[in-house]
């Protein structure tokens, strides 16, 4: 089963979710930490990190001597990746988006594939719990090549408890697309709620069953809980809002580390999370 | 005029509420939403549309089923996953698509239209601060930093034509394309941070970023008691980067009870906090108006 | 003397430079021996997500000119640029597209050796 634990905003609690989850899970587990362009999941797991690779992404090469500067390439790019000018074929690989329609298009087989470094893929463990994060290099804009690169890694033999970028464009919707149950959380705010809607909304048309975490329970209003009665949206698991629990994550705690009573809390979100992934997967397995 | 950007590396530091209060303290300017992807500011100062705008930018494929003899080639040139089938046959998942084009250009039977799309909306607003540019950008929409861009160039515009002198921005948060987007150019970049693994991690990436793009920075350390010790080492790293800190704001749930009645915190009745979040603007302006004497 | 193309905001000579090349609203193609000119746009190139200043090289290119100045030419329309022979000259802002051409003839205008600025999505 992979759990993806996501958010319409930041700061709302998902990467202390997602640790406190993997901590207790009842089961072998991998951690993974999809939020390459801030990864803070190890800060909470402390995995002991034995494994690195750099993640490349293949963009074209050109062989001079096969080149005609037809230009064939350089029309069908739309990211300006591949360009000709007064009979010279320029590559910038920062732009290329790995689409392989050059090296498709060309009618000379000049153009091969070689790596943009995309990033860091790190592997580990952390007391039990394997663990996986990418994190992106400075300057690279692009994240979804990077988090495929850390999605072909994961461990399908193990349940997987996904860490997501949050918000909803590109990057949140890569990491939500390989999900057997999301786990969105929030906070009874304004902004939790506005951007909670917003998240629900953008991941409705994957079909994937959802659940919430209300995180900071007492805080704020009642807007977000009659959204949830209205729209079916199901809670289940409520944080209250707790100074102490604010300082242990500020020691680098996980909640159920802060108070030992969570751990049950979350062994029971445990639960329920395979009891809405469960009718999906007999659906895929059968 | 001056242009001053507030980001966070990390999301929830209270970046959003402290550029709503900014916008009440400064004077002159006009409030720039950057936040495209899940913007908040709107909640707070609740603007009314003067101008509403479509967002077009790209294009997207679309299969036009009564040319396609469902032969195949899109889906297996297809390196996005984005070719999918229903009951009626193939067609293109928008959200998985990555608009390189190769479908279209390859199908044998020309079936697949290349369409403008529509990636969001963006507006000119007035608020009770002052007028006010902002956006939303639809879902799974590739955050490229264009309508980030879009929405700068009308800030200045406006900022012009009114005999404006600051643009105030909540800037994108993370490290990637919209943030690069947000703080080129910017006279300063403020950097809200807090006392927590991830808020030094998240910040330390950011002013690397700051840096790399050679935009000046300072930052702002809030919720700053919860853990004293962080908060020491966050001035350390500022020192060590020579960043300014304009300020420290304590812990305090007024600062969520006031979001909650939809104001700001320095309207929201006189707090230490407030008191605090004044003293820091004023750190702010001082900073960086000298950054544009300097340049 | 070769074609110079100037980064402009708008169609003709007596208009201002645009400081940006890659995102400029016109190039204006100067022949510098006559004084005569044509317009090229550049709304390919504005309209882009990323890659603007590759395009806008491809622009001028194709325009025939072996000369570009501008305010700021970011790193990849300069690499492009550069690869072709283009000589770049930068920092001509705050004046007309005339006034700029006629700085270079008189031998005025800095050359560039590099980029001016980091590239930017801007």
């Amino acid at each position: 089963m992979i759990v993806v634990v996501a958010s319409g905003k930041g700061g709302t609690g998902k990467t202390t979710v997602a640790a406190s989850l993997a901590r207790i899970w009842d089961g072998p587990v991998q951690a993974v930490d999809l939020d390459v362009e801030e990864p803070d999941l190890h800060l909470f797991l402390k995995p002991d990190l034995t494994g690195r690779e750099t993640a490349v992404m293949p963009v074209p090469k050109v062989d001079e001597s096969k080149c005609t500067a037809c230009g064939a390439c350089a029309e069908l790019c739309q990211f300006k990746a591949i360009s000709v000018l007064a009979g010279h074929l320029l590559v910038f690989p920062d732009m290329c988006h790995g689409c392989g329609g050059c090296l498709a298009v060309c009618p000379e087989g000049a153009l091969t594939e070689t790596g943009r470094e995309l990033g860091e893929i790190l592997s580990g463990t952390a007391g039990g719990v394997d663990f996986l994060m990418g994190r992106l290099r400075i300057g690279e804009a692009m994240s979804p090549p990077l988090m495929h690169e850390v999605y072909k890694r994961l461990n399908r033999k193990k349940d997987v408890v996904i860490d997501a970028p949050p918000g909803t464009s590109c990057p949140a919707m890569t990491a939500v697309s390989g999900a057997d149950v999301i786990l969105l959380v929030s906070e009874p705010t304004p902004f939790g709620y506005h951007d909670l809607k917003l998240a629900r909304e953008a991941f409705q048309p994957l079909g994937k069953p959802m659940g919430l975490v209300i995180n900071r329970a007492g805080l704020g209003d009642r807007s977000l809980y009659d959204y949830c009665r209205a729209t079916n949206l199901p809670i289940l698991l409520e944080i209250p809002f707790d100074r102490k629990v604010a300082e242990a994550y500020s020691h680098g705690l996980v909640i159920s580390e802060a108070r030992p009573e969570y751990a049950d809390l979350f062994r029971r979100l445990c639960e329920q999370l395979r009891g809405l992934a469960a009718p999906v997967r007999e659906a895929a397995n059968a | 005029m001056l242009e001053i950007t507030v980001i966070s590396g990390k999301g929830g530091t209270g970046k959003t509420s402290l550029t709503g209060a900014f916008a009440q303290l400064a004077a002159n300017h006009v409030i720039c939403d950057l936040d495209v992807d899940a913007p908040d500011l709107h909640l707070l100062l609740d603007p009314a549309h003067e101008r509403v705008e479509k967002f077009i930018s790209g294009h997207e494929p679309l299969i036009d089923l009564e040319k396609c003899t469902d032969c195949g080639e899109c889906e297996r040139l297809c390196r996005y996953g984005a070719v999918k089938r229903n009951a009626d046959g193939p067609f293109i998942d928008v959200i998985a698509c990555e608009s390189c084009k190769v479908c279209v250009h390859f199908c044998p039977a020309g079936a697949i239209e290349w369409n403008r799309r529509q990636c969001g909306e963006w507006y000119i607003s007035r608020t009770r601060f002052g007028p006010m540019v902002h956006a939303q950008l639809f879902p799974g929409q590739e955050n490229s930093g264009l309508l980030v861009t879009l929405l700068r160039n009308e800030a200045r515009q406006l900022a012009e034509a009114r005999g404006l002198d600051l643009i105030l921005s909540d800037g994108s948060p993370g490290i990637g394309c919209p943030v690069i987007s947000s703080l080129a150019g910017t006279d300063l970049a403020v950097i809200v941070t807090e006392p927590t693994p991830s808020g030094i991690h998240d910040m330390e990436r950011v002013a690397d970023l700051c840096a790399h793009f050679r935009v000046a920075a300072a930052v702002l350390v809030n919720k700053w008691d919860l853990n004293v010790e962080q908060t020491r080492a966050i001035e350390t790293i500022c020192q060590n980067k020579g960043l300014a800190l304009v300020g420290r704001l304590p812990y305090d749930p007024v600062f969520t009870e006031a979001m909650v009645q939809r104001q700001v915190v320095t309207e929201y009745g006189r707090s230490p906090l407030a008191e605090e979040v004044r003293s820091t603007w004023a750190r702010i302006m001082d900073i960086a108006r000298l950054k544009q004497q300097a340049a | 003397m070769s074609k110079i193309a100037v980064s402009s905001q708008g169609p003709g000579l007596n208009d201002q430079v645009d400081p940006r090349f890659g995102r400029a609203a016109y190039f204006v193609i100067v022949d510098p021996e006559t004084m005569t000119s044509e317009v090229v746009d550049n709304s390919a190139a504005k309209t882009m997500s990323g890659g603007a200043g590759i395009q806008a090289a491809e622009t001028v290119v194709k325009a025939g000119a072996k000369v570009v100045l501008s305010g700021f030419i970011g790193p990849k329309a300069f690499q492009a640029l550069r690869t072709v022979g283009v000589t770049m000259g930068q920092d001509v802002d705050g004046m007309t597209v005339r006034e700029a051409v006629e700085l270079f003839k008189a031998g005025k205008v800095s050359i560039a050796e590099q980029a001016t600025k980091p590239g930017h999505w801007a």
